[in-house]
């Protein structure tokens, strides 16, 4: 029952998305949906692993770079189509998990989380070193002139990145809610216990580590044909990363829906107020936020109403 | 008496009728003229984002104070792009989409003009750009403008003065180390000069580029005395620029030039803490205050900016950014009056086909939107004295060497 | 190139760089080595350190050193009232790595904003006689700009590490972090030692942030560059361990100036961060951690 709702509300998204795009020309809401969509899959990668099992991972900018330049290389190369550029990326980024995950899953938590910085910055090194995707002088993209079934090719990557969110949210829940997903917690409430109970640890880990990875790349690779001009320093954004463990934290991690709500509040909140506060307050707005949620919902929004509810039956 | 009541009765409603048809012309008239961009108010290039919209801002109220721009009251739409590319796309989609400005120009530096291209091309509009370097080599738009002085090759035409000095010397150099800080302007400053080296024929001894940020160059800086170079060019940003002077200086780094596409020294904040360990470096400048640059308006505009500047956290002086700044308004805005409407195609041939006046002298475009002839200025330091900051605002310390048509005196040349 | 003058000088250099580096670790190797606080803001307090000496500097011509000191108790208090808040959000409730990590992410922007509001984003640089002269030992150069920090840094770690070591409330907080409970038992409050802790943290960075302006000009998101190498140095020295740390902020300075030297500047961070995750790999404790 539950899973026919699910993906009766897929259809309906997916529908409402296709027909948003023929009702409206006004590119503005391309893009900024656009930059939305970006936030969902990435916090919704991110929680397969840091949500899920409680390991933290820090450099989500060097996994969704990895997608970038990925994508930029490929197309450098051999012109492919967008699809496949994104399922490329994503296995590459897919493979980065699993390697970084082989590596230091296996230690404490916290120690995986420096490692997945130390990983991000090696390779924003290596990025700016690496010529032929411009280094770290930069490299442009051009876009290419049709855009098949679309009035603009805006429209073609908003439509292209509601369908990564959704299956990146898809694969997510079924992590969450299938036998998977119960070891998964298992860990993340005791890990210790979990080896015990004969949970096998280290191959479910790996298992979120590879999601996440390839979710991120593929949010990545069309990055460079929605920015024209693509350099490490807007490939490894610091506010990438800080919004993969923000959104999460502020939907609420529990669950496989909570970053889709945290992603949806806070990227709309600075879409908003780049175009409208602007100026410095825009970051503080980000701090603030982030401060406020953390300190008085830190179960995330999702856990405020479940919490909610919960009083009230035990009320009523 | 009812005659007179009736009297006026049909005159009030004879002038309210009247009224009512000319308001909306009225109106009309004084609808506001709005331009729109994004500015890097926030992040790594707010210094010179904040200094470039203080300028513009003297632009819009001198216009404003004569008229306006078509009779119309010039009104900005910005937003903070926060130096993040991936922001600016939005913002210029809705600047045009929602905002409904009439016309655009562009942010400061290359990551962010850059994504607004695609957006700009397709509506086919003017897009006056402010200090990107080589924005329009893959676009090729034929509306795009760029008023930085770069000239018509900007990637070479940087650093072309700094090697023509050279050569010209009598006792020539044989070598050359180049050094560049890890991001986009420096790498391509310094590929440029690569180039020249090539060309002239000149051995490069050292050739390495340096993390962006990195707080101690003083190894790189020993690892090029080493290498003992005739001249030094650098491409570099602030932090960078700042450490590299201070390490040539403690390490007696000698050769015969040293300089180039430092950014930062251009700084008055800057200036005045590396004071004398500036003299007899040749560096990259825009526009300093010697007399052969003294152009029409430009002091007026700079006494407007330096009293604007107080008190708001950015160059006191502003003599790199915000006189471009307000030129690349005023190059609109003389194309907008002198087309009589905002029909973008006619604005844009009437940009590529006049030389214009402005505070940075005279402007004239080449058929890619850079400048038909560089103004790129190579300044030599000279009689810099320790922690004096008002000496920077004078003529006689930033002497210009090149290009000829601007230069205000002869090199000192070996440096060291 | 192999010259034995570049060699050494190439050492000399790194270790004065990894000295400073130490000066800006050591705040996060007691409360993030010690506590288990991902204080990920730690670099940008540095930076307000490096703010604070500037308008003292500007203004009243004090040696920057000084003021980093004169303002220790400042900061000192400032980590305490920061331990309060995170104390009473996070870990009271137990929810402390991920949130409190998220909590000092919002920190970190909150202060970066608030230094760009007052004091805005030009580069900011102070003065001192020493900052300039350089003194030779023979071909070995040491440009006082780097030496005076290195020293400074080398001074204020020794005295962190005799702290922890000699006085009871150094040793409460090497305790409170292997043991809790036993703290207790002996009848120490890990609350208030936790708080001094963190205030020695913070206080570290008022030092900091004068040694970094001495260095290289400051503007507000400088902080940002040093969040990775201040983790890095922490973690490769070993969790819980002072000297550790200085050591490994010393052995990445040198390979940094190494790299820089005679390979290409641009792959030494990539090297300090490699050695890094192949320590996590090979010996996860850091060098001197405790198993």
């Amino acid at each position: 029952m539950k899973l026919d709702r699910f993906w009766l509300g897929v259809a309906i998204i997916i529908v409402a998305g296709f027909v948003f795009t023929k009702s409206f020309d006004n590119e503005f809401y391309f893009f900024t949906t656009y930059v939305v969509l970006q936030g969902v899959i990435i916090a919704v990668a991110w929680n397969m692993l840091g949500g899920f099992t409680g390991y933290v991972n820090f450099g989500s900018a060097g996994f969704f770079a990895v997608g970038v330049y990925t994508s930029v290389a490929l197309h450098k190369a051999f012109g492919l189509p967008l699809p496949v550029l994104v399922l490329a990326s994503g296995i590459i980024s897919a493979l980065l998990g699993l390697a970084a995950g082989y590596l230091t899953l296996r230690l404490k938590g916290i120690y995986f989380a420096i490692a997945t910085l130390a990983v991000a910055l090696m390779l924003e090194t290596v990025a700016s070193n690496w010529e032929y995707v411009g280094g770290a002088a930069g490299t442009y993209v051009l876009q290419p002139k049709e855009s098949s079934i679309f009035d603009n090719y805006t429209e073609l990557l908003f439509m292209l990145m509601l369908l990564i969110a959704i299956a990146a949210t898809a694969v997510s829940r079924y992590l969450s809610s299938s036998r998977l997903g119960q070891g998964l917690s298992a860990i993340r409430d005791d890990e210790l216990a979990a080896e015990c109970a004969g949970v096998p640890t280290l191959k479910l880990k790996l298992i979120s580590a590879t999601t996440m990875g390839f979710f991120m790349g593929a949010a990545g690779a069309p990055f460079p044909f929605f920015i024209a001009f693509v350099d490490p320093l807007s490939a490894f954004a610091l506010l990438i990363t800080v919004n993969s463990i923000a959104m999460p934290m502020i939907g609420g991690t529990a669950v496989w829906y909570g970053p889709v709500i945290g992603a949806l509040i806070l990227g709309a909140v600075q879409e908003v107020t780049t175009v409208t506060i602007s100026s410095e307050i825009n970051l503080l707005v980000v701090g603030v936020v982030l401060v406020l949620f953390i300190t008085l919902a830190p179960k995330g929004l999702v856990g405020l109403v479940h919490d909610y509810m919960a009083k009230r039956r035990a009320d009523g | 008496m009812s005659r007179n009541k009736n009297f006026r009765l049909w005159t009030l409603g004879i002038v309210a009728l009247v009224a009512f048809a000319i308001a909306p012309a009225a109106q009309a008239q004084k609808k506001p003229l709005k331009i729109g961009f994004s500015m890097a108010l926030t992040g790594p290039l707010a210094g010179a984002g904040k200094a470039a919209l203080i300028a513009m801002k003297i632009w819009k109220d001198d216009i404003n104070k004569k008229g306006g721009l078509l009779g119309r009251q010039i009104e900005f739409i910005y937003y903070d792009d926060a130096t993040s590319a991936s922001k600016v796309p939005g913002i210029y989609s809705k600047l045009l989409n929602v905002d409904k400005v009439d016309l655009v120009v562009s942010s400061y530096g290359t990551n962010e003009i850059s994504p607004a291209m695609p957006i700009v091309m397709r509506k086919g509009l003017v897009f006056m750009s402010l200090f990107g370097l080589a924005v329009n080599e893959k676009f090729k738009y034929d509306r795009y403008f760029q008023i930085m002085p770069a000239g018509p090759v900007p990637k070479d035409d940087w650093s072309r003065g700094f090697f023509n000095l050279a050569m010209a010397q009598k006792d020539k150099p044989e070598s050359v180390a180049l050094l560049a800080e890890d991001a986009e302007f420096a790498r391509n400053a310094v590929a440029g000069a690569r180039r020249h080296a090539k060309r002239l024929g000149l051995k490069i001894v050292y050739d390495k580029t340096f993390p962006f940020g990195s707080p101690d160059v003083t190894s790189v800086m020993r690892a090029i005395k080493a290498a003992k170079p005739d001249l030094v060019y650098i491409g570099s940003y602030p932090g960078g620029s700042v450490g590299l002077v201070k390490a040539a200086n403690e390490l007696s780094l000698k050769a015969k030039m040293f300089g180039g596409g430092m950014v930062g020294l251009q700084f008055a904040g800057i200036q005045k803490n590396l004071g004398p360990m500036l003299n007899g470096i040749v560096n990259y400048d825009f526009w300093v205050p010697e007399p052969t640059l003294n152009f029409e308006g430009v002091k007026e505009f700079l006494s407007k900016y330096q009293t604007a500047a107080k008190g708001k956290g950015v160059d006191p002086f502003g003599h790199y950014l915000p006189p471009f700044a307000y030129a690349y308004l005023q190059i609109l805005g003389d194309a907008v009056t002198a087309v009589g409407s905002l029909d973008q195609k006619k604005i844009a041939t009437y940009i590529h086909a006049t030389t214009f006046k402005t505070v940075v002298g005279p402007v004239r475009f080449a058929a890619n939107g850079e400048w038909a002839e560089t103004r790129t200025l190579q300044v030599q330091f000279r009689d810099v004295q320790p922690n004096n900051l008002a000496q920077f605002n004078k003529p006689g310390k930033r002497i210009v060497l090149y290009p000829d048509s601007v230069k205000s005196g002869t090199i000192v040349y070996p440096y060291k | 190139m192999f010259s034995a003058e570049l060699l050494l000088n190439s050492v000399v250099a790194g270790l004065m760089l990894g000295s400073f580096y130490a000066a800006v670790a050591l705040g996060l190797a007691i409360t993030f080595g010690q506590l288990d606080i991902v204080n990920i803001a730690h670099p940008t307090f540095v930076i307000f350190g490096s703010y604070v000496a500037y308008i003292v500097n500007e203004n009243f011509g004090f040696d920057p050193v000084l003021i980093g000191v004169v303002f220790v108790p400042v900061f000192y208090l400032l980590g305490m009232l920061l331990y309060q808040v995170y104390y009473a959000c996070f870990e009271r409730t137990g929810q402390e790595s991920l949130s409190g990590l998220a909590f000092f992410f919002g920190l970190m922007f909150i202060v970066e904003v608030l230094l760009i509001l007052v004091y805005g984003v030009d580069y900011r640089l102070v003065e001192a006689p020493y900052i300039g002269k350089t003194w030779h030992l023979g071909y070995i150069d040491f440009p006082l700009r780097m030496a005076v920090p290195a020293v400074v840094s080398f001074v204020m770690t020794g005295l962190v590490v005799l702290f922890m070591s000699r006085t009871f409330m150094g040793k409460a907080i090497q305790a409170v972090s292997q043991d809790r409970l036993a703290l207790q038992l002996m009848g120490a409050d890990p609350i208030k030692v936790k708080r001094i802790a963190l205030g020695i943290g913070i206080a570290t960075a008022a030092v900091a942030g004068a040694l970094l302006i001495i260095i290289q000009p400051v503007e507000p998101s400088v902080g940002r560059l040093y969040i990775g190498r201040v983790f890095a140095i922490v973690v490769l020295g070993g969790m819980g361990s002072i000297p550790g740390m200085f050591v490994a902020a010393l052995l990445i300075g040198v390979v940094e100036s190494f790299i820089a030297t005679f390979y290409g500047p641009s792959w030494a961070p990539a090297v300090g961060y490699g050695i890094l995750l192949l320590t996590l790999a090979i010996r996860p404790q850091g060098l001197f951690g405790r198993a």
